[in-house]
């Protein structure tokens, strides 16, 4: 189920969004429905310190980051972004894929 | 094991060796696998039974007999590196310029890594070799036959450090 915000919205082949800036909230939960990824509060502590670390630096944080300056940690990670947490939260979050390994 | 995507791409690591610098190689390969959704069985046998070895894990070292590639830092003939405290001065460097990328100490990445969902085993045979035991191991790691991990890895792929 594609949400009708997502129609003027552009996506590289494996579903990342290729203008971060373009970024909203209400993109970020059609891109989740989209994923079938509810989102809850915990999901939005990581979601908006990826942005904020996006905005900040112009790059996405590492995994190591998020769980070392959030309250989020490792196995909470891994439970809310099932399938790779650094590909789904980063997809959710309007940012590119990521290329760092940590 | 965590929620299976990704097709269930599996990824099976046997790690041989237990020196510092070959022991971040597993440990990346199956934290960039799990960051991606990839499942993943890291089997440690031989020296590589030191990675997950409580008393072992802390401590392990570069070797600076024998190792041709100590370059990025300094080059240490072999002769030189068997001098005392060559090897400690190697691994306190190594660890230092590892700690600089944000990756975290053996002891705390093995622990990520079994965060993330990978499944680590002991080989059974390279710890009766050594007089191991399950409680040297870090606690969630499983002793594993050599048998059982190729029934384990049926359909995955694999990789020898």
């Amino acid at each position: 189920m594609t949400s009708p915000i997502l129609e003027n919205v552009e996506f590289d082949g494996d579903g990342f969004m290729i203008d971060p800036n373009a970024w909203t909230a209400e993109i970020g939960e059609a891109i989740a429905a989209r994923e079938e990824l509810p989102l809850t509060d915990r999901h939005w502590v990581v979601i908006n310190f990826a942005r904020q670390e996006f905005e900040a630096n112009d790059e996405a944080p590492t995994l190591r980051r998020i769980t070392k300056t959030t309250d989020v940690d490792t196995k909470e990670l891994y439970k809310l972004f099932p399938g790779g947490p650094a590909k789904k939260a980063a997809m959710v979050a309007g940012l590119g894929k990521p290329t760092g390994c940590i | 094991m965590t929620e299976k995507s990704n097709g269930n791409r599996k990824l099976c690591i046997i790690t041989s060796k237990g020196s510092l610098d070959m022991a971040y190689i597993p440990l990346i390969l199956a934290n960039s696998a799990r960051m991606t959704g990839i499942d993943v069985e890291l089997f440690f046998t031989f020296w590589g039974l030191d990675v997950i070895t409580k008393k072992k894990m802390g401590g392990l070292n570069v070797a600076t007999v024998g190792n041709p590639s100590m370059h990025p830092w300094f080059h240490i003939p072999t002769l030189l590196g068997a001098i005392p405290g060559m090897s400690a001065a190697a691994s306190w460097m190594m660890r230092q310029e590892i700690g600089k990328l944000d990756f975290p100490p053996v002891p705390e990445f093995v622990q990520l890594v079994i965060d993330s969902g990978a499944n680590v085993y002991g080989c059974k045979m390279s710890m009766d070799m050594m007089k191991l035991t399950k409680d040297d191991l870090v606690d969630e790691a499983e002793v594993l036959g050599a048998m059982e991990f190729m029934e384990l890895s049926e359909g995955a792929q694999l990789l020898l450090v």
